[in-house]
Parts: structure tokens; C-alpha cells; sequence
């Protein structure tokens, strides 16, 4: 075939072009689009999230205040707590960071399934309007985000509070394990050719971890959903003491799903910190390998120490200690990408732009965080000072610190990529230091106050115990927090309209999304490249690529060495996601209120659209 | 940045653990409880200078900024460093808290201690209030009295939901579970008073959880578990019977009830609805006249009483001495 380059560009303009106006957007399959609808969403979500924690901090900036009572207050925090792990982080990372750059990172043209992942974004859209729906009408759930039995059963949880917890985690869960197969798959399935394991970006490695993380920890959530729905709704007796049930099988199948979840959390971020230092200290990351293995290894490890959140609760002590120490090796990866960040920072040549400089905050919050988790395995420690303060401190150290502060750089980094627009680099460092100085006051006090004994999730508390002083200083920290959040998204707004253009490699950097244009075209790779580094963007040889440009395709490639083993057909936009997507959230609907027969009906229609979405489409051929 | 906010908050601890609060884990009163703040303050100094060392290297990175640096693989460096060290560091703390502490924190073995004859408490969580039973007929509320200088078991469940028991000057907390008994050790070096609070979220007033112990000499300790053996000095009134009985209990009498605490002997106790308010004949007018507006959500209802109830019933419970 002999066709110009300004041919093919042209026919796969055509090809892969995208319905125009909102039903575009509606019925969109394309991988950037689906992760910038999450990036919309979860923003949003964040900001609820955010509105939350004020309210929170302005509650507490007193003893004795009265501006929200008990019931709001719990309702704050436990959808607090649900919303920034649930419907921001989550999502955030795998949904927004990992849609929209895995693909372009291996050299794909969509992730593996592009109707599941548009499925996911829609059902995870409509879980967490339910879950606000639950919150505006009065029944947010309010048993904090772990909803403890017998605390969240019926007996205790009359209203419809914890089937809202129930219900809205079940139907976000299902987004969360769509979005997860559907990233393995694209990570082992869709590489471009060479991109052999030795050669995949550490932030699909990052990927990979989470993915795999939450595929083998959401079954245990699920199941444990479905218990307390049926003990609560249908008269099962799974967590019921009174008629033999246990109150112990919810924390373990909780737990065993909730700390690997952390570093489910996490993971993402430290592959968007592999990829921000390389790029900003003009240096491969120290220890390559010992860092992908690392965050493997991390989530793994994760699994075995989910007793150490039930310290307290009267274990044996032979239970104790081996959870201790199997929670002592997790630090051992954590650890060994600590120490391969810093030193890559410290022996490359660092440029300390705005995302290189949130990544720096992430380094020293999450080691703050981290040495205070250390502490959490010696069990007489943990046993004084869990529940407290002091554990709020760690874990917003952690989750703050290790996976919101690179979400932030990331945005940075990645936002010439995403509008094809440089942001301002000086409003980007203040906004920095702003949120950098105001976490700390947030959360460093909260150590100190968890120490002189202040319990957590007490929606006031008394004066005269000391912890009044702390608690300003942290109401205040958190205002500065808000305004640093502020002035990063104003920056990032007025980049957007008044930016210089960026190009397609403002940076330099590493791998293949910045061999492509600024923003991509939707078929992202004109020809699919041939990868020969895990850097492949520094790597000065130019190997004969690929050129698929008849149809709606993509390359396949082998598991381990991958190479191309097939060429697939990939589908187009389809309305069938957000139509089953409706269909699921009528389904749940019905049964938080009860409404079975109804619930039976949206089974039939989700059936049906089902069978809608696997009729064989029609394929354009140009 | 944090080294230097760490270093400057140092004094500020100091300061905290020396005013005398009483629900401070940096204020301890007895060996366990030493011995976890003497952990802390190790591995206080340890973190710090392991936050320090990572400081260092980034602060060490922004100096150098500019100059060219190596593109070396540096896997030995980082083997040494986060291997090496992590797994040298973890052993110490494992053995040193795990192996050795924890003998300290840990409760006695169930039988030991009932062999022992040692003294012994059974406490009770409810929404949101600490039953409190003695060996033979004493009962109480909220707060807990036990003799200094010796060792206390202290037996605990749960009616209800999840609750944490927690004297962070004494020990560390133990939850109390409704399909299980923990236990827990209560020593106190002096005589004194010391705060507890439930630790683990148990509903709308978790924040109103509080509750007292008194480590007494043990003479003053007998004389009063004696009086709270005792059953009530005054007879119930017709007022109480009708409005209160089908809930609470005073020995001796016929209100028998266990919905909420004993009020056999609660003119004695120092406050009211679990440390909400201090224990005085206003506060206790106060509480009888709206319970839902001093605890919103505790399980005890407005009982619309006149005023004329209100200060008759409160009368009487405090003359329950």
C-alpha cells in the first residue's frame, strides 16, 4: 500500500473520530475522554469531600461547639471518609490517571474492554450519586466507613443510613473491579511491540499492583456488604451475637478487604512519582527493578496484616504478634522506594518545577506517615493509641500525603499533555507550599492531641483536657489547606484558556505519551512504535513501527515478551453503558427502599440491555 | 518544614506530659503505662532522625540543583539503605515492644487471677454509659473506685454495640465486645483521679462516654465498696416508680429495673450521664428536665416533667448517698 503519512493521519482522523455535543460524551468508548469524564467527577466528589472535612474542622475548633449536632457529625465524617477513598482516590488514580495514560503509556489505541470502561465511569458516577442522594435526604450512612456490627445493623441503624453504606459501596465496587480487569488486561495485552515486562513504565507496574490489589480485596468487601444487606433487610443472622451470629467475621472480611486497600490507595501514586522524578532529575530511576517489584510487593504483603486494625478488640496475643510481624515486612518495600526516590532525586540532575516539588512533599509526608504506621506494630503502642487522634494523623499523613500530593503533581504534570497547554510555573509553586505548610498544621497536631488522649470521631469534646489549642491550629490548617486547593485549580483553569501552547514534550519526557501530539488525537499512536527501553521516549533508535490504519484496530500483543501476536477489532462509542448503568442504578433504588418486585424488573431490563450490548455492531469500514 | 516544626513542638510535649491533664498517655501513673510512653519517647527520637535523614538527602538534592548529575543504576545503594537498615530497625522494635513490653500491657490469665483472690471489676458497656460490678451486690455507674498499688482485673463486655475502655494513664484500651469477655489490668501508682473515655465510635453520644476511676487507699476503698453494697437509704418515691422504675434499678427496693444505671447509691457519684455534667443537685434538675437536650441522642427520654417533679425527683436521688 502506498500512502502518504498526511493519507493514513487523515483516514484514521475519520476513522476514530468521535460522536460530536453532549451525546459524544454520553455514548463515548474512548479511553481520554472516559478518564477525563472520571477527572470531572471525582473533582467533584473531592469538593464534597472537602466541604465535609471544614465542616468537621469548624465543628471542633471549640469544646462544646454547636454548630452541627451528633447526628450530622457522624454522617459527616463517615461519608467524609467514604467519599475521599471511594469516589476521589480510587477513581482518581486508577479511573482518571490510569484511563487516560496507560494506554498511551504502552502504546495502545484504547484500554482492552472501551465499553466496560465506559460502564465503569457511568456506574461509578451514579453510586455516588446515590450515596449523596442518601446524604441530602437525611440517611447518610453513619457508623463511620468501616460501619462496625452490631453498630450498622437494624437493631442499632433503624433508618435506611446503613443500607445507603451497603448499597452505594456494592454498586461502586462493581466500577472499581470493571476498571481493574480492564487495566491488567490493557497493561499485559495491549503493549506495543518489545515492550517486553523489563521494559513497562513503573507507573503501569503502579497500575498493575493496584489493580490486582483490588480484584483479590473487593470480594471480601462484597461479601461482607451482602451479609449486613441481608442481615438487615431479610433476617439473616451473619453478624447477629444473639442468634449466633459474630461480630468479629465483619471486622476480619472488612479488614481483610480494608488494609490492603490502603496501599491500593497509594500504589497509583507512587507510579505517578516514578514517572514525575525521571522527568524532572533527567535520570532513570535508581533500581528499576527492586522499585517495580517493590510495588508488586507492597499490595501483596498487604494482605497478610489486616489484624493489625484489631489490636483492641481482645485477639489472642500469639494473633497479635504474628500480625505485628508480618506487618513489620511491609515496610521493607516501602522502604526500598523511599531511599530509591530520594537518592534518584539527590544523584540525578533536579529541575524543582511545581509536580517535582509535590512529589518532594509526598516523599517526606508519606515518610512521616509511614514511621508513624512503624509504630502501629508494637502492639502495647497501638493498643493506647488507636482511635485516637493520633491514628488520624497517620493515616491522613499517609492518604494525604502519599496520594493526594502526587495526584496534585501529577495534574501538573500531565496537564500540557491533556490541553496542550503549559500551566504557570509560579502560581503552581505557591499553590504548593500553601497546601504543603497547611496539611502540616492540619495533621501534625493531631499527633499530639491523639497523645494526651482525645479519641476520634467524638463529634465535641470537653476544655480543660488540653486538647483545645491543638484542635485550632488544625481548624486552621485546614482552611489554608482549602485555599492552597483553591489556587492550584484557579491556576489550572486560567492555564487552560490563557496558557502558552506546550507542544507535544514540554518536558522531556520519559516515555511514549510524549512522543505524540499535545492533546492526543483520539487514535493516540499514527503508527504503533516499537519499544526498546523502559524510557522509551529517551531512546535515541528509531525501529520500524507498526502502521495499522485500516479500521477500527489494535495490536495485540504476547504475555511476556510482548510482541504483536494479533491485530483486534475494537469497538466504537455505544450507548449500552450508560444504559445499563441507568438500569443498575434503578436496580439498587429498589432495594434500598425495599421495592423487590421492582428490583425484579430492573434484573430483567439489565438482562435485556446486556443481551442489547452483545448483538453483533455494525463496523464502519471507510 | 517538619525536622525543625518536630524539634520546636518538642518542648511543647514536654510541657503537655508536666500539666497535669488526666487522660494524657504522656502523663502515665502505672508500670504498663510507663512503659508504653518510655516506647514512645524512643520511638519518637528514632523517627525523628530517620524523617531527618530523608530531609537531608532532598535538601542536599535542592543545593545541588543545576549542577549535572550520574545516571548510575544504584541498586546496591539501595538494597543497603532499604533493606538493610529497615529490617535492623524493625527486629530491635519487634522484640524490644512485642517480646518484652507487651508482658507488662497484657492481661493476666483468667484463672490466675480469680486464683489469686486479687480484686477484680466487671464492666459493662452500654449506649453510652459504663455499668460498674463488683463481687457482691455493689453496682455503679461511670465511675470506677479501685485501691492504689494494686493490681485490678478488669473484666469487660458489651450489652450492645462495640465500646473501647480506655484509662490512657493506666493501660491500654481494650474493646468490649458483646460475644466476648476481655480483660484488662487497672494499677495505679498514686492515689488520685484519672479520665477514661470509650475510644471505639459506638453512636450518637460517643463523644458523652466518659467515666472516672478513683485509685484509693485501700482502707478508703473498702469503706466504700461497703456503702455501695448497701442497698438504698431512702424508699422510692410514688413520683420515681411511675416515671423512672421501668428503667432504673435501687436495691432494696422495688424499682428493679437494668434498662439504665443503678441509682442504689447516685447521690454519691461525682457527675451525671457518663461525665457529661458534674453531680449537683441543679446539674441533676437540669438533666431530669431535658436529657435530650444536654446528650441529644442518649437513650433516656424527655420525661415532661413540671417543675415541681423535677425538683422533688432530684431531691430524692440525691439523697441516695
Amino acid at each position: 500500500m502506498t500512502t502518504t503519512v498526511a493519507d493514513r493521519v487523515e483516514r484514521l482522523e475519520r476513522q476514530w473520530a468521535e460522536r460530536p455535543g453532549v451525546l459524544g460524551w454520553l455514548t463515548t468508548t474512548d479511553h481520554k475522554r472516559v478518564g477525563l469524564l472520571y477527572f470531572w467527577a471525582t473533582l467533584v466528589f473531592f469538593g464534597a469531600g472537602g466541604v465535609e472535612a471544614l465542616t468537621m474542622r469548624t465543628q471542633l475548633i471549640k469544646p462544646n461547639n454547636s454548630l452541627v449536632g451528633p447526628e450530622t457529625f457522624n454522617q459527616l465524617f463517615t461519608v467524609h471518609g467514604m467519599t475521599m477513598i471511594f469516589w476521589f482516590i480510587i477513581p482518581m488514580t486508577t479511573g482518571a490517571f490510569g484511563n487516560y495514560l496507560t494506554p498511551l503509556m504502552v502504546g495502545a489505541r484504547d484500554m482492552a474492554f472501551p465499553r466496560m470502561n465506559a460502564l465503569s465511569f457511568w456506574i461509578f458516577l451514579a453510586s455516588g450519586i446515590f450515596l449523596y442522594i442518601g446524604l441530602f435526604g437525611g440517611f447518610g450512612p453513619d457508623a463511620g466507613w468501616f460501619d462496625y456490627t452490631p453498630l450498622g445493623s437494624r437493631l442499632y441503624d433503624p433508618a435506611r443510613n446503613a443500607d445507603f453504606y451497603t448499597l452505594s459501596l456494592a454498586f461502586n465496587g462493581m466500577a472499581s473491579t470493571l476498571t481493574s480487569a480492564n487495566l491488567i488486561v490493557t497493561i499485559l495485552k495491549l503493549r506495543a511491540p518489545g515492550m517486553s515486562f523489563n521494559r513497562i513504565p513503573l507507573f503501569c507496574f503502579a497500575m498493575l499492583a493496584a489493580s490486582f490489589g483490588l480484584l483479590f480485596a473487593l470480594p471480601s468487601l462484597s461479601v461482607d456488604l451482602l451479609f449486613l444487606y441481608l442481615d438487615r433487610n431479610l433476617g439473616f443472622h451473619f453478624f447477629d451475637v444473639a442468634h449466633g451470629g459474630s461480630n468479629f467475621l465483619w471486622q476480619h472480611l472488612f479488614w481483610f478487604f480494608g488494609h490492603p486497600e490502603v496501599y491500593i490507595l497509594i500504589v497509583p501514586a507512587f507510579g505517578i512519582a516514578t514517572e514525575i522524578i525521571p522527568a524532572f532529575t533527567r535520570r532513570k530511576m535508581l533500581a528499576f527493578p527492586l522499585v517495580a517489584i517493590a510495588e508488586l510487593l507492597v499490595v501483596f504483603i498487604g494482605f497478610g496484616v489486616w489484624a493489625h486494625h484489631m489490636f483492641a478488640t481482645g485477639l489472642p496475643t500469639t494473633t497479635l504478634v504474628f500480625f505485628a510481624g508480618a506487618t513489620s515486612m511491609v515496610v521493607i518495600p516501602s522502604t526500598i522506594q523511599v531511599f530509591a526516590w530520594s537518592m534518584s532525586i539527590f544523584t540525578g540532575t533536579p529541575k524543582f518545577k511545581t509536580p517535582l516539588l509535590f512529589i518532594i512533599g509526598f516523599i517526606v509526608m508519606f515518610v512521616a506517615g509511614g514511621l508513624t504506621g512503624i509504630m502501629f506494630l508494637a502492639i502495647p503502642f497501638d493498643q493506647q493509641m488507636t482511635d485516637t487522634y493520633f491514628v488520624v494523623a497517620h493515616f491522613h499523613y499517609i492518604i494525604f500525603g502519599a496520594a493526594v500530593f502526587p495526584i496534585f503533581g501529577g495534574m501538573y504534570y500531565w496537564f500540557p499533555k491533556v490541553t496542550g497547554k503549559l500551566y504557570f510555573e509560579r502560581p503552581g509553586q505557591i499553590s504548593f507550599w500553601i497546601i504543603f505548610i497547611g496539611t502540616n498544621l492540619l495533621f501534625f497536631p493531631m499527633h499530639i492531641v491523639g497523645l494526651l488522649g482525645m479519641p476520634r470521631r467524638v463529634y465535641t469534646y470537653p476544655g480543660g483536657l488540653g486538647w483545645t489549642s491543638y484542635n485550632v491550629l488544625e481548624s486552621v490548617g485546614g482552611y489554608i489547606t482549602g485555599l492552597g486547593i483553591l489556587v492550584l485549580f484557579a491556576n489550572l483553569v486560567v492555564s487552560y484558556f490563557r496558557g502558552p501552547p506546550s507542544g507535544p514534550d514540554p518536558w522531556h519526557g520519559p516515555t511514549l505519551e510524549w512522543t505524540i501530539p499535545s492533546p492526543p488525537p483520539e487514535y493516540n499512536f499514527a503508527t504503533i512504535p516499537t519499544v526498546t527501553s523502559a524510557y522509551a521516549n529517551w531512546t535515541d533508535d528509531t525501529p520500524p513501527s507498526l502502521e495499522l490504519d485500516v479500521g477500527h484496530k489494535q495490536h495485540v500483543s504476547s504475555l511476556v515478551d510482548g510482541w504483536t501476536a494479533e491485530i483486534a477489532d475494537m469497538p466504537h462509542s455505544s450507548p449500552w453503558p450508560i444504559l445499563l448503568a441507568l438500569a443498575l442504578a434503578l436496580l439498587f433504588t429498589m432495594l434500598v427502599i425495599d421495592r423487590y418486585m421492582f428490583a425484579s424488573i430492573f434484573a430483567v431490563v439489565i438482562a435485556l440491555t446486556l443481551l442489547g450490548w452483545h448483538s453483533k455492531e455494525p463496523q464502519e469500514h471507510a | 518544614m517538619p525536622p525543625a516544626r518536630l524539634l520546636t513542638l518538642l518542648p511543647l510535649l514536654l510541657l503537655a506530659t508536666g500539666c497535669g491533664s488526666e487522660q494524657s498517655s504522656l502523663h502515665p501513673e502505672s508500670p504498663p503505662a510507663h512503659g508504653i510512653a518510655t516506647l514512645w519517647w524512643i520511638m519518637l527520637g528514632a523517627s525523628t532522625f530517620g524523617l531527618a535523614v530523608i530531609v537531608g538527602i532532598l535538601v542536599a538534592a535542592w543545593f545541588r540543583r543545576g549542577s549535572h548529575g550520574r545516571d548510575r543504576p544504584g541498586t546496591l545503594t539501595v538494597i543497603v539503605l532499604g533493606i538493610v537498615t529497615p529490617i535492623l530497625v524493625l527486629a530491635a522494635l519487634f522484640s524490644y515492644s512485642d517480646i518484652f513490653l507487651i508482658r507488662g500491657t497484657s492481661p493476666p490469665a483468667a484463672d490466675a487471677a480469680t486464683l489469686k483472690g486479687a480484686v477484680s471489676v466487671h464492666v459493662v458497656g452500654h449506649q453510652f454509659w459504663w455499668e460498674v460490678r463488683y463481687r457482691g451486690n455493689a453496682v455503679t455507674a461511670n465511675e470506677i473506685h479501685i485501691p492504689v498499688r494494686t493490681p485490678v482485673v478488669v473484666y469487660v463486655h458489651s450489652d450492645d454495640v462495640i465500646h473501647s475502655f480506655w484509662v490512657p494513664e493506666l493501660n491500654r484500651k481494650i474493646d468490649l465486645e458483646p460475644d466476648q469477655v476481655n480483660r484488662v489490668e487497672l494499677y495505679a501508682d498514686r492515689a488520685g483521679r484519672y479520665r477514661g473515655q470509650c475510644a471505639e465510635f459506638c453512636g450518637l453520644q460517643h463523644a458523652h462516654m466518659g467515666f472516672y476511676v478513683y485509685a484509693d487507699p485501700p482502707a478508703v476503698f473498702r469503706r466504700w465498696l461497703a456503702r455501695q453494697a448497701r442497698p438504698a437509704t431512702a424508699a422510692p418515691t410514688a413520683l420515681f416508680m411511675s416515671k423512672c422504675s421501668s428503667c432504673h434499678a435501687i436495691r432494696g427496693t422495688a424499682a428493679a429495673a437494668h434498662v439504665g444505671p443503678d441509682l442504689t447509691h447516685v447521690g454519691s457519684r461525682t457527675s451525671l450521664a457518663a461525665l457529661t455534667l458534674p453531680n449537683s443537685l441543679v446539674r441533676m434538675e437540669q438533666w431530669l428536665r431535658s436529657p435530650q437536650q444536654v446528650k441529644p441522642g442518649a437513650l433516656m427520654p424527655d420525661l415532661n416533667l413540671t417543675t415541681a417533679q423535677v425538683r422533688a425527683l432530684a431531691r430524692y436521688l440525691e439523697s441516695l448517698k
